[in-house]
């Protein structure tokens, strides 16, 4: 979950929540290129502090809680989830009391199968309680839905924690562990998203272990798995030039991990950022001219062409495989639209991940 | 095709040598689509603007969470409910006192507010950010802005001083209401944290148990398909549909006079074109497709009219609303295009309905059968035995619906029957009036003159039963009126005991003035009111404060009244109950009714019932001191004086500078009076605009029966001239024969009024306001009515006997000569 992906999740809460855009569109990007006047900004070098940064930075603009899960159920059939957090705030300067609070929340929600995705979202106003986090004793919430800690959740794993979200015709309960702590994207946490100067603060617990109930239609299974979460703030995540990313979160084999994406450019020009976890946490970040992102088959969804199937090569990594998504049809048909689902590879290694392709 | 464009040419013909008929068959039509679509273009406008209403974020459109006091409370439970999985959206609503006007505030939550209110005005996406972001915006309609008389952008403060966030106009919004952010209304209403209700949308998921998550501390109210708005002004809005439906009928009524006449006289074309080898069935078609045309043409032109009278009645129907039932009707005519395509549906059904009998001969005509003028005639006599049966059988329905109808659609069945019997039967009875007239006269001139009018009966009925129907509803309605206007002024004398009223601006200025008055000499006495709101049954009701004072015991009119009723008010736990709000709990003297009160119910004893016109809420009246010991927070901010007569403008100057009190602040009694008596003459004027319309169509139904009667007439007033007779005595005598059958007509009229006044009065009026006139006769009006009615038939029938006066010998001649 790069900086595009903050920026587009950033977007998506802002406008989402607030303008009910049907089809923001790329233009809906280009506003992330707005200026962050008045928001704190994102300058290198910060020292994360946890419980502390698990919980909101209500002084930049926008913020996110993610988290994508691949599971299997009992039968061994492979099903994905979703469950986000944004926070936007509308304007800058000290947090209003009550009601007069200027932070807006939206909450996505989503499970897949290879014969489904069902998707939901809900909208709340800060201040009053309906929506918000807290770092210590860890919780992110909206309405009933909730990503709670206990007493015993590690401030340096955030693990464990409960998970739940409910739509009209699904919902998850799910409990997660990790016993490695989390680990800063990008150049130790400070995250690049253009040659200007954008970018973002992200971490990210790739090493979660899942295990709860998935129900669809009111049919639950008993799934587990592995999951990944994200976290990022930023005031200002895109330049006005860029339309739109694809992102990736690549679970390797032997607990390696992958963080990739490809920020588009409105000339057609690209940028690939990404950072190769090993297993005892360390985070590199990878760029080589060499290292390429290729689209390799595109499904058609409400007249939009999206690229659900890629080769991804890094030859420094020893890497070249290619994805096929879980189900080709993961719109998230929300406020703002984008595709996100489960994804498989296969090649130098095989895994499972999930990929998010926005400002198509 | 061709041939059928010299057919039609061929029949048009006949229009352009009879062009009175002509102009009556369109002026039928046109009276008939214009007054049935401008009442339906008022209660279209005034169901919208019901709708609005109903809609307006989140009203009686959407289910809702209340506390069962209806009292307000804390948001802490929105957020529960939201962490339970509820969709719901929290509102709170009050009153502000703006610009000297009281206005409903209404706090809403955006974010969460359900999408799905009905046509609740939506807020788009950039609108949102404004309306929320500091400053914020308040959303009011239109004509709010214009009432308040401010610009569009800027922030008026209200009473307390506060200021409200921008006014921005939403087109949708019903009037006399600000929307603003649930956080600025919380601020102005000084209610931090409060809410009043939470609005229910689409369950994302399955929320938990209502009672798992707060209790009984809130209760779900399930939407409802019509408003208490609708059910009270349903009555309304069924009166104006009948004046509607009257006028069309009479307006019918004289399409099919000319229709009837017209075929009469084209029955020889026809018979021609048929002979020259047109087909019966090209000729029949050209036949409708004329009828058709000249109902489109004639709809559209009633349409423009139906507009025109619409916008005109409109202020007044949104004052009667507005005074009546407190309902806000935009004062701007809107019109759909269904309403465009009903009014000339109507126009061409009424036609063909009203031509029906006409076509049918035609069509049935045989081709070599020779005319028989005016034979649609002669088959008088039975018709009138027919007719009369039926009337027997319409009134056994009257009877019917009078003894076991409970409904107010059954009374005005009741009332519909009796006209519609009285219409039937009134050739019947002219025709006896009139044979026992010709029994009795002496003399070939005189015994002409009744055996004419007898003859001439069945061409003029149509016409006689459009003014008897008339006359009747004028009679009724008049005498309602009048009725209630006696009514109402003798009770607002009882009810205004006070001389001087005084609305202080909040209990701090209301004390203040107290203190002030005390010094001043010449207030004999200073009596404190207080109004505070509650629900009763689901019904919201009004609670009235009263001084204990002797000018009450001995003014305030009570209806009915348990012994010794204000020594049983004084300690708190009895109440006077209102006639219209007794009717609806169906409590009377002696029942007890409980009220819920923020310490818990209130068990009240009813002692009396009093009369509480023009008031659309149920009103309680109880003792001032215990209302305030029950409602802590009533405002007690309504002060009433007694002073001197001739001392009051001197107070009221004084007072005025003192407090800067406004003209709406502090009134004195005359001046009180004198609005409510103009706001009721306006609840009237609707009504009584409806009325000259109907008797208005029907003036012009007895001018156009008289004149196509008049060119038939030659055959019958050629012999009479021939044999000495001269045309000023001839045209007198036509004229004495009118006005005449008019007379007897408008006699009729007036038992069937009475009864008409009495069926409004003592049904439809207790069925749609909720209180019970006394009846009483106004013989002056009445004899008013009928000499409007004879004036009436006087115009009608002037042009006719004026042209028969100054008719040309050689006229009267060729009647002889083209006799066949």
């Amino acid at each position: 979950m790069s900086a595009e992906r903050i920026s587009r999740r950033t977007f998506a809460g802002g406008i989402a929540a607030f303008a009910f855009a049907r089809r923001a569109g790329a233009q809906g990007y280009a506003g992330l290129g707005d200026t962050a006047d008045g928001f704190a900004p994102v300058t290198p070098g910060k020292v994360f502090a946890f419980p502390g940064d698990h919980g909101p930075h209500p002084e930049f603009r926008i913020e996110w809680w993610y988290l994508t899960a691949n599971l299997t159920d009992a039968s061994g059939a492979a099903c994905g989830l979703q469950w986000t957090l944004f926070r936007q705030a509308t304007q800058p300067g000290p947090q209003g009391e009550g009601w007069a609070n200027q932070q807006v929340w939206m909450g996505h929600a989503a499970v897949t199968r290879t014969d489904t995705h069902r998707f939901s979202e809900l909208f709340a106003r800060g201040g009053v309680g309906q929506a918000g986090v807290e770092a210590k004793p860890f919780i992110a919430w909206i309405d009933d839905w909730e990503m709670r800690g206990s007493e015993r959740t590690d401030d340096r794993t955030l693990a464990p924690l409960t998970l739940r979200a409910s739509g009209i015709d699904f919902s998850y309960a799910l409990t997660l562990e990790a016993n490695r702590p989390v680990v800063l994207q990008g150049d130790a946490g400070y995250s690049r998203k253009s040659e200007r100067g954008q970018a973002s603060y992200y971490y990210s617990q790739p090493f979660f272990r899942v295990r709860g109930t998935l129900s669809i239609d009111d049919k639950p299974v008993n799934v587990s798995g592995q999951a990944w979460m994200d976290r990022e703030w930023s005031s200002q995540p895109l330049s006005p030039d860029q339309s739109g990313w694809d992102w990736f979160s690549l679970h390797l084999p032997d607990d390696e991990k992958l963080m990739l994406y490809r920020l588009r450019q409105k000339d057609g020009r690209e940028n690939l950022f990404g950072n190769w976890i090993t297993p005892d946490g360390r985070s590199v970040e990878i760029a080589a001219p060499a290292n390429s992102l290729t689209p390799l088959a595109m499904t058609e969804i409400d007249g939009r062409k999206l690229p659900t199937s890629w080769r991804v090569s890094l030859p420094g990594h020893g890497l070249a495989i290619e994805t096929a998504p879980l189900n080709p049809r993961s719109w998230m048909g929300t406020g703002f639209s984008y595709w996100e689902g489960p994804i498989s590879f296969t090649g130098t290694h095989n895994g499972v991940g999930y990929l998010e392709l926005t400002g198509y | 095709m061709r041939r059928a464009l010299w057919v039609l040419a061929v029949l048009l013909s006949h229009w352009r040598r009879h062009k009175m008929q002509f102009a009556t068959l369109l002026i039928g039509l046109i009276a008939a689509t214009a007054l049935w679509s401008g009442v339906q273009a008022i209660n279209q406008q005034a169901r919208n603007a019901y709708d609005r209403a109903a809609a307006t974020f989140g009203g009686v459109r959407t289910a809702m969470l209340v506390a069962p006091n209806a009292a307000t409370f804390s948001q802490d439970l929105f957020v529960k409910l939201r962490r339970a999985g509820w969709p719901v959206s929290p509102v709170l609503e009050g009153r502000v006192q703006l610009n000297g006007h009281s206005m409903r505030l209404l706090g809403i939550e955006p974010v969460t507010l359900p999408a799905d209110v009905g046509n609740a005005p939506r807020l788009g996406a950039a609108d949102l950010t404004r309306f929320v972001a500091p400053p914020g915006q308040t959303l009011v309609a239109q004509e709010t802005l214009i009432d308040l008389q401010e610009a569009e952008g800027t922030a008026p403060p209200i009473s307390s001083g506060a200021k409200l966030p921008p006014l921005h106009v939403l087109p949708q919004l019903v009037p006399d209401v600000l929307v603003v952010d649930i956080g600025v209304a919380q601020r102005l209403l000084n209610k931090p944290g409060q809410v009043s209700r939470l609005l229910i949308g689409k369950p994302n998921g399955r929320p938990a148990p209502l009672q798992s998550v707060v209790g009984d501390q809130l209760q779900r109210v399930e939407p409802t398909a019509e408003t208490e708005l609708e059910r009270l002004t349903d009555s309304f809005h069924l009166n104006l549909t009948a004046f509607g439906l009257l006028s069309f009928f009479v307006g019918l009524f004289i399409v099919n006079s000319a229709v009837g006449l017209a075929f009469e006289q084209r029955l020889p074309m026809l018979r021609t074109l048929r002979a020259c080898g047109a087909s019966a069935r090209m000729v029949n078609t050209v036949l409708v497709v004329e009828l058709v045309v000249l109902a489109l043409i004639a709809g559209l032109i009633g349409l423009v009219c139906g507009y025109f009278i619409a916008a005109a009645l409109l202020p007044d129907v949104a004052a009667s609303l507005r005074g009546l039932y407190g309902a806000q009707i935009p004062g701007q005519l809107t019109l759909h295009a269904e309403w465009w395509f009903a009014g000339i549906g109507i126009s061409v059904a009424g036609a063909v309905v009203a031509a029906a009998t006409s076509l049918i001969k035609a069509i049935r005509m045989p081709v070599l059968a020779t005319a028989q003028p005016r034979a649609w005639q002669q088959a008088q006599h039975r018709w009138l035995i027919l007719q009369s049966a039926a009337a027997c059988a319409v009134f056994a329905v009257a009877l019917f619906l009078l003894r076991y109808g409970e409904s107010l659609i059954a009374g005005f069945g009741v009332l519909a029957a009796l006209m519609l019997g009285a219409a039937l039967i009134l050739p019947a009875f002219l025709e006896i009036i009139l044979l026992a007239g010709q029994r009795r006269a002496r003399g070939p001139v005189a015994l002409w003159f009744w055996a004419d009018s007898r003859q001439q009966l069945s061409g003029l009925s149509l016409a006689l039963m459009a003014l008897l129907l008339a006359l009747a509803v004028n009679v009724g309605v008049s005498t309602m009126v009048e009725t209630f206007s006696r009514t109402f002024i003798g009770w607002l004398n009882g009810r205004l005991a006070a001389d001087v009223y005084i609305s202080a601006s909040d209990n701090a200025q209301a004390i203040a003035i107290r203190n002030w008055l005390k010094d001043r000499g010449e207030v004999q006495a200073i009596l404190s009111g207080g109004r505070a709101e509650t629900q009763v049954q689901g019904q919201p009701v009004e609670l009235f404060g009263l001084p204990d004072h002797a000018l009450y015991r001995e003014l305030w009119p009570l209806l009915e009244a348990a012994p010794r009723p204000w020594t049983r008010l004084v300690p708190g736990n009895a109440a006077f109950i209102s006639e219209q709000l007794s009717r609806r709990l169906n409590v009377g003297v002696g029942d007890v009714v409980e009220v819920p009160a923020p310490g818990g119910p209130w068990e009240l004893d009813i002692v009396g019932i009093y009369a509480d016109y023009g008031n659309p809420k149920g009103q309680l009246a109880v003792n001032v001191a215990a209302l305030i010991r029950q409602f802590p927070q009533t405002p007690q901010t309504r002060i009433g004086l007694i002073v001197p007569r001739e001392k009051i403008p001197g107070l009221i100057a004084a007072l005025q500078k003192q407090f800067s009190l406004d003209e709406r602040s502090v009134a004195d009694q005359a001046t009180v009076k004198a609005e409510s008596i103009r706001i009721f003459n306006r609840t009237f004027a609707v009504t009584s605009a409806l009325n000259a319309f109907t008797l208005g169509v029907a003036g012009i139904a007895l001018l156009t029966s008289l004149l196509t009667l008049a060119n038939s007439r030659l055959p019958q007033l050629a012999p009479l001239w021939a044999i000495g007779i001269t045309r000023p005595r001839l045209a007198a005598i036509e004229l004495t024969k009118t006005l005449s059958v008019s007379l007897f007509t408008a006699l009729l009229a007036l038992p069937l009024g009475l009864v008409v006044a009495w069926c409004l009065i003592a049904i439809v009026n207790v069925k749609a306001f909720g209180w019970r006139l006394p009846f009483h006769v106004f013989p002056l009006q009445l004899i008013e009515l009928v000499a409007v009615a004879l004036l009436a038939a006087l115009l009608a029938a002037l042009l006719p006997v004026a042209r028969l006066a100054r008719m040309q010998p050689t006229d009267l001649v060729k009647v002889f000569a083209n006799e066949r």
